[in-house]
């Protein structure tokens, strides 16, 4: 669903006209509108929590209502939601639960925390209603198809059940005729998502398949990790249905080899993991990607910037000894240690001086 | 210099290039909250000022009302272009990863494209500091700022160029990275330089549609009050930004250095360049946050990219360790400061005094620096 942009009232457009703009050269007047109020930014796709509670102790569901800069999603996309944390901005992706059909655009995330998770953790703790948190547009390919398959096979681990979810509504939504089998790995009933909901609209609709397996689940019928057999309960051909699988990278291991040892074609997958970061900063290992060149090369240990000119790149750059900031350059993903302070960053899309930065495994730059 | 120092042994140096290095890994482990407020705060004040002097100028058939607009307006510009544009493009709050905040892109309310700023002087001027033919802040390329300059008859006009300099600043600023005199020069053309021409055009285009003909237009019968509030307070940041500017590497005590010195420069070696090459203005909070903490140039230049109102508490540590290394510290009040760079000014617009009973002692001291410097390098 894309969502034609409201002609909005006189207010509005005038905030959009270019003489604003131009009398508010060279910040823009978005930089002065957000003072007052930070979801009226033209640019800007911005979000209010409207509501939250929470459905398990490790988990937060979040209500958010996005500004007239959002321009709508498809089932199984994600979102990076930005949050400040001790002054530093954080963005992590989450695909939102909420059917694309819901009414005001309202994204529902649920957010599963990890120990180490800061932007989980935080909006557990620290999410209330009123607080203004910044998205992206959605992204990525995890979607139903267009016209809908016939029969739809959805399996998920853990928190990788919103996009699934979102699919899941968004069928219920259509009177989706087929049949849908739904199949949800949690660790425990305690920590299971979507349980009154998913057994409300198994009651409501007579081909959705709905069974949830305990990986540490003593002796349900369901138990333990994904296997052939668990399919059974919840679609009549997982041959022939269209699959898609969100979890933890195991998960998605063992569907993938089943689904090849049987000769299907691979299954829509999606997984959110943090990098594995090695520490051997002696020898240096990984591989170097230069996105915007769409180049690679073995990291050689030095700093960035000169692994980027022996890999025949001539990224900008000053003085060569992390001083003048001009080689700064985003880090899309991996770890670099700052070879001025020894400190080790792994922070995704983050800005590091590349002259200063070394690479510890393997290191993904916008260049 | 008013003190005699000590002679630096290379192992003392870089101890204490490591005691700087360990003050810097301090304060970036303690960025955050407080960091974020504080520029978060600057930055409303700003906005405030700026939306607030453009409103009273509105109605400035009033004359308070012109007087209070074009003060906010001028504290504005003042905010703007030094605690705020200045350090957000030295990518001081990168940390905080707010686009917004991004030293690489961030743009300022001057003629002065930042991307040419950001080559100009975080750059040229940071890493090159005080280096006579390198660092073009000496003299912007106009004035004859060090004795190392070869004085040639055309600096006699020296007081009055700088005096048109700090008139029409932010110009100046704009133009300072075209390297104009390299093009007088034969060294490079018009043609090369056609890009950086065309960025300043756009950037001066927009400020000055902005501050001499919309602003103007849209207030209706204030017009010409608008137009003279808005010129103004362009002047009144050119001067301010001109005297704080000015005071911070060419006091009566600063170095400067030659390019053979500054080769092969360790860690220590760079930052005890930097510290003998700037000096400090003392000063309430207000002073400090008016001047963009280039009150501070000697930790700014020691630690460019640490926001730049951590400077007052890292400076107890700096004088501390230059205490115990027996390196001068130089800092004084604006008057004597700026009355020093003035003296300056006036005295390098003449020929060398040839013949006349030696150098005289600063320039003595500079020298025996000097080859101290070449000795160690």
């Amino acid at each position: 669903m894309i969502r034609v942009p409201s002609s909005g009232g006189l207010g509005r457009r005038l905030l959009r006209s270019n003489l604003l703009e131009a009398l508010a050269y060279p910040h823009g007047i978005d930089r002065y509108v957000e003072l007052v109020s930070p979801l009226l930014v033209k640019r800007d796709v911005r979000a209010e929590v409207s509501g939250i509670f929470h459905q398990t102790p490790k988990s937060v569901t979040l209500a958010l209502c996005p500004n007239e800069n959002w321009r709508g999603m498809q089932a199984g996309q994600f979102v990076g939601v930005s949050v400040e944390i001790d002054g530093a901005r954080e963005t992590r992706p989450y695909s939102p639960a909420g059917s694309q059909h819901a009414a005001d655009d309202v994204l529902e995330l649920t957010v599963s925390t990890h120990p180490d998770g800061r932007v989980s953790r935080f909006l557990r703790d620290h999410g209330r209603r009123g607080m203004v948190v910044g998205l992206t547009q959605a992204q990525g390919q995890f979607v139903l198809p267009e016209p809908r398959p016939e029969r739809v096979l959805l399996i998920s681990g853990g928190s990788g059940i919103t996009p699934v979810m979102g699919m899941l509504r968004t069928l219920c939504d259509e009177d989706f005729p087929g049949e849908i089998g739904f199949l949800n790995y949690a660790r425990s009933p305690e920590l299971a998502l979507y349980g009154p909901e998913l057994r409300k609209l198994a009651e409501r609709h007579d081909r959705l398949y709905v069974a949830r397996a305990f990986t540490r689940g003593g002796k349900r019928a369901l138990a333990g990790r994904f296997c052939r057999q668990h399919l059974r309960a919840v679609t009549s051909d997982h041959r022939r249905a269209a699959t898609f699988v969100c979890g933890p990278p195991a998960l998605i291991d063992s569907v993938r080899s089943l689904w090849s040892a049987e000769g299907l074609p691979e299954p829509a997958v999606e997984t959110f993991t943090q990098p594995a970061i090695s520490f051997g900063t002696e020898r240096a290992e990984g591989v170097l990607s230069f996105a915007a060149s769409g180049c690679e090369a073995p990291n050689s240990g030095l700093p960035l910037l000169e692994q980027a000119e022996d890999a025949g790149l001539s990224p900008e750059h000053g003085c060569r000894m992390g001083i003048c900031n001009t080689c700064s350059c985003r880090k899309v993903q991996g770890a670099v240690r700052n070879a001025l302070t020894g400190a080790v960053s792994i922070a995704e899309d983050e800005q590091i001086r590349i002259c200063v930065c070394v690479p510890v495994g393997d290191v993904v730059l916008d260049l | 210099m008013s003190t005699a120092e000590s002679q630096l042994t290379r192992d003392q140096l870089e101890a204490f290039g490591r005691e700087l290095d360990a003050i810097r890994a301090r304060v970036v482990i303690d960025l955050g909250q407080r960091d974020a407020d504080y520029i978060n705060n600057v930055i409303r004040t700003q906005r405030g000022l700026e939306v607030a002097g453009r409103g009273l100028l509105f109605l400035s058939l009033v004359p308070p009302a012109w007087i209070a607009g074009t003060a906010a307006l001028s504290l504005s510009k003042i905010l703007d272009n030094m605690e705020i544009g200045h350090n957000v493009m030295h990518g001081q709050y990168d940390w905080m990863k707010d686009p917004r905040l991004n030293g690489k892109t961030f743009e300022w309310d001057t003629a002065c494209p930042g991307d040419q700023w950001r080559h100009s002087h975080n750059y040229m001027h940071h890493t090159h500091t005080n280096i006579v033919g390198k660092d073009r802040d000496i003299g912007y390329g106009i004035l004859r700022m060090s004795e190392d300059q070869k004085w040639r008859p055309y600096y006699l006009g020296n007081p009055i160029y700088a005096t048109l300099l700090a008139i029409f600043f932010q110009y100046g600023v704009a133009l300072h990275d075209l390297e104009a005199e390299r093009i007088a020069a034969g060294d490079t053309t018009w043609g090369e330089k056609r890009g950086m021409l065309q960025d300043i055009w756009r950037k001066v285009r927009g400020q000055t549609l902005k501050d001499y003909v919309l602003f103007p237009l849209v207030s209706g019968p204030s017009l010409p009050l608008v137009l003279a509030g808005n010129a103004t307070a362009n002047l009144a940041r050119n001067l301010w930004a001109f005297t704080i500017i000015f005071c911070g590497h060419f006091p009566e005590g600063t170095h400067e250095f030659t390019e053979e010195e500054a080769e092969n420069e360790t860690r220590g070696e760079w930052y005890y360049r930097q510290l003998l090459g700037s000096a400090n203005l003392t000063g309430g909070k207000l002073f400090h946050i008016l001047s963009g903490n280039l009150s501070h140039q000697i930790e700014h230049h020691l630690f460019p990219d640490l926001p730049a109102h951590r400077y007052a508490e890292i400076a107890v540590h700096v004088r501390d360790i230059c205490e115990r290394y027996g390196i001068s510290y130089n800092a004084g009040p604006l008057h004597k400061q700026f009355g020093s760079v003035v003296g300056k000014i006036v005295k390098l617009a003449l020929p060398p005094r040839a013949g006349r009973g030696g150098p005289k002692p600063d320039r003595n001291d500079a020298k025996a620096r000097r080859q101290e410097f070449a000795a160690l390098a």
